[in-house]
């Protein structure tokens, strides 16, 4: 099997993405009004974007929230809700100028003190957010428009904190609302984003609707990814959810829709062949793909077994299995974000090549006594599925026993958060998969922690990973932060917190008469417009 | 008669308990846990145990009953662990689209169904009978999936004629809101046509060997007359209960066929619900669609005593 070079992904992804961009989405002129009729990824049922994670509900706010900050196409951060923002010369002090005009969808005006709360409740909640709480950081509001931010330690990526742009994102509420529990869902759905939500028409498991927010200011820059001028060409968006894939294909090509977010791959030939239709590739950065072995219970509390895992690696093999079409995929030895700036081929050799007798070897010496490895193995999520069986595979032809546990996605979940030994309803290994953006750097990358009961699933302990990652958020250099991140992933990868098993990425579908979707992480409805 | 469908109403409360009850503990002994769920990825172990004992989830089983027996008594469902709605709300969001594709398909099941099933016992062993045993067979053979994607193929995007999903409230205009439901009524009543086709030939060729029917004929009556004032009235108690059985399954069972056209039914709505483990709704919906089964067959036992004046209960 030839391999696939990142350089002739890059060039193959590029040429799709020029190709698809030039093909739809700019061709119309602009048009105003109208409705747009999304199919969206998942079923949209959790409305705090602080309480859950999920990607769904992570989408949804950006139509009803906005940012303090956001991240441009080339992932920098720049002012959003912000005018002007100001830090002292130690870096301990920072000052942010709400701009002119923002109203919250009840009428209300957005002041600093709305700010304020929502930062503590979102600092409650997300990594990133729990790394700046970690550093004292007061907040204040000095007068309806201003709010200061002082930290008792150093800490360098405070602006990247509030322009984090996966989940949790810190959208701005009105203080009443945010002052909610973060462990409790909040009631009532109050942003300042460009679309309103209207919850008399939401329909959990059918349909969800927006409208314009007549209201919303633009800022004047152009928009690039979740920063500048969010201009709102649409009347209305109607967020449908179906679960049948073939449905949503038929509903696409008879035009009862107008744009899908996630077309399975193996439908995308048939849409690229109909005239009327064309994809896009709005995240090019992509999703990398995860094995995680469990730290707490042998054989994977043993090192020299969890090096195993990474020499018996091959991330084509899982790629062709869990993607299948080569170019929506690359191999990525890195355990930041290929294309990103912290991508680093560090301490990566033994995953750059697979070396079964090696990791042969490496069983024998962690004294591993022929007990089943208890591999996750979802059903339900095609992906997962070729991923596991990989797997299932490679661990047997490493000497390892394999029990494989197959589960649906919502049992994998209840499962991969048991501390149990594999025989008392635990797990050894799974798999999952991260978007780009939530595997940037270590202050974001869950991945990387090793704060044992408080790490992801897995628990590794691994305290020069924690020490590692709290000397990252302290310096404001950027070259040391480079240098830090690339000791962050050679210790990850010595100690095997997990193995990468490539990126790839997945094209959005949508008919010829949509125009103008923003190249994101997330689906965005500023600057569509509809003929 | 009456004081027997009040009595029948008034057992049907024991039988929900217990339903209420044997779903309660099933869904507490499957796998799965919301709290996870809800928690999402940054979780530790204590967030989950925190986000658990906020919904309740850690009380001991008979607390946790006694907590849903008592909101169920005052009327209250629930409210979903994740869309935070009334379980009542959702329900009600679901039900007029359930009821009409149930009604839609029950009426071209029954409507297409009878009439071929009499006629193929009339002319047994003809041409016609056999077309329609074939048809029969087929109907059953065919998989709600693949029939509703053949429909879809031909009908909505081929010819263009009808939508391939959704749905529209009746307040949306007559056309818009039946064309909505045509197709998947259709896929959805195969099966059904078929059952009943075949339930009333065997049911009328039972009574068509009767003295009676003989008798009537020898008289010179119509052969319309004969068939369906003497023979089908008097063949239609196996099909009445067949028609009531399709009722119960179709009302809980239309998963595929909502899946299928994106139709917001509850069958979708149950089998969202058993995927996420919200149990409020998984309970409330199973109880209301228990309540629906044991109605319907109690309007079965009056449609007996209706037909059959002879059946005392």
């Amino acid at each position: 099997m030839s391999q696939l070079s990142r350089r002739t992904f890059l060039a193959g992804a590029t040429a799709t993405a020029a190709a698809t961009t030039l093909a739809a989405p700019r061709v119309h002129a602009q048009k105003r009004g109208g409705t747009l009729r999304f199919v969206a990824q998942a079923d949209l049922k959790i409305l705090d974007p602080v309480w859950t994670t999920a990607y769904i509900t992570r989408n949804h706010s950006y139509l009803v929230y906005d940012t303090l900050f956001g991240t441009d196409e080339r992932l920098s951060v720049r002012p959003q809700m912000v005018d002007k923002h100001a830090v002292s010369k130690d870096g301990m002090k920072y000052s942010f100028t709400l701009r002119d005009g923002l109203k919250w969808h009840d009428g209300q005006a957005v002041v600093a003190e709305d700010c304020v709360e929502s930062l503590k409740r979102w600092m409650k909640k997300d990594r990133f957010g729990r790394l700046l709480a970690a550093h004292g950081p007061k907040l204040a509001a000095a007068d309806r428009k201003t709010f200061t931010l002082e930290l008792s330690e150093r800490f360098g990526p405070v602006l990247e904190a509030l322009g984090k742009p996966s989940s949790n994102v810190p959208f701005m509420m009105p203080a009443r609302i945010a002052a909610t529990s973060a462990d409790e869902q909040i009631k009532e759905i109050v942003g300042s984003g460009p679309f309103r939500f209207a919850k008399d028409e939401w329909q959990p498991g059918n349909q969800v609707v927006y409208v314009r927010n007549a209201d919303y200011v633009p800022r004047q820059e152009p928009a690039s990814g979740s920063t500048g001028g969010k201009r709102v060409h649409l009347d209305k968006v109607i967020w449908r959810y179906m679960p049948d894939h073939a449905t949503a294909a038929a509903a696409l090509t008879a035009g009862e829709v107008d744009w899908w977010e996630i077309p399975p791959l193996d439908f995308l030939p048939k849409i690229e062949q109909t005239a009327s239709l064309a994809t896009f590739l709005p995240d090019p950065l992509g999703t990398q793909g995860w094995l995680r072995p469990n730290h707490l219970h042998p054989p994977f509390n043993n090192k020299k077994a969890r090096q195993a895992l990474v020499h018996m690696m091959n991330q084509e093999t899982y790629l062709q299995a869990a993607i299948g079409v080569a170019k929506y995929y690359r191999t990525c030895h890195s355990v930041f974000a290929c294309n990103e700036p912290y991508a680093s081929k560090a301490g990566a050799e033994g995953l750059a090549k697979q070396n079964l007798e090696r990791a042969r070897q490496l069983v024998k010496e962690s004294g591993y006594d022929g007990r089943p490895v208890t591999v996750v193995h979802v059903t339900d999520i095609a992906l997962l599925n070729g991923a596991a069986l990989v797997t299932r595979e490679l661990l047997t032809s490493i000497g390892f026993n394999v029990d494989l546990k197959a589960m649906d996605w919502s049992t994998n979940l209840a499962v991969r958060a048991k501390k149990d030994p594999p025989d008392k309803g635990g797990w050894n290994v799974l798999h999952t998969w991260w978007m780009a953006a939530d595997v940037m750097h270590p202050a974001v990358h869950f991945g990387v922690s090793g704060a044992g009961p408080g790490a992801w699933f897995g628990w590794p302990e691994i305290p020069q990973l924690e020490k590692l990652i709290t000397e990252f958020v302290r310096s404001t250099d950027l070259a040391k932060r480079k240098q830090l991140a690339e000791e962050v992933q050679k210790v990850a990868l010595e100690e095997v917190a997990y193995v990468p098993w490539g990126e790839y990425v997945l094209p959005t579908a949508h008919r010829k008469t949509v125009s103008g979707i923003p190249k994101f992480i997330a689906p965005l409805f500023w600057n569509v417009s509809i003929a | 008669m009456f004081a027997e469908i009040l009595r029948r109403l008034v057992a049907t409360i024991p039988v929900m308990g217990v339903v209420a009850i044997a779903v309660f503990a099933l869904l507490h002994v499957t796998p799965g846990d919301p709290a996870v769920i809800i928690a999402g990825d940054y979780a530790t172990t204590d967030d989950i145990a925190r986000i658990r004992a906020r919904l309740g989830l850690d009380q001991p089983f008979h607390t946790q009953v006694g907590l849903w027996l008592s909101r169920i008594v005052r009327g209250d469902l629930g409210t979903s662990i994740f869309s935070g709605l009334p379980v009542s709300t959702l329900i009600g969001q679901r039900a007029a689209t359930t009821i009409w594709l149930t009604l839609f398909a029950m009426l071209i099941s029954v409507g297409v169904g009878v009439p071929i099933g009499v006629l193929a016992a009339w002319r047994k062993g003809s041409w016609l009978d056999r077309a329609v045993m074939v048809f029969a067979v087929s109907g059953f053979s065919m998989p709600t999936f693949w029939l509703g994607f053949i429909l879809v193929y031909v009908f909505a995007i081929t010819a263009g004629w009808l939508p391939v999903q959704g749905y529209q409230p009746m307040g949306s205009g007559f056309w818009r809101f039946l064309s909505h439901l045509i197709l998947p009524a259709v896929t959805l009543s195969v099966v059904y046509m078929a059952l009943i086709a075949r339930m009333t030939r065997a049911s009328m060729l039972g009574v068509l060997d009767e003295d009676y029917i003989r008798t009537a004929f020898a008289k010179g009556l119509a052969p319309r007359g004969v068939l369906i004032r003497h023979a089908l009235k008097n063949a239609s108690l196996p099909v009445v209960t067949i028609i009531g059985i399709g009722f119960a399954l179709l009302i809980g069972g239309a998963v595929v066929t909502e899946s299928v056209f994106a139709l917001p039914g509850l069958g979708r709505l149950t089998v969202d619900a058993i995927v996420r483990r919200d149990y409020p709704v998984i309970q409330g919906v199973l109880l209301i669609v228990s309540g629906v089964y044991v109605l319907i067959n109690l309007v079965v036992d009056v449609l007996y005593v209706v037909l059959d004046p002879r059946i005392r209960y």
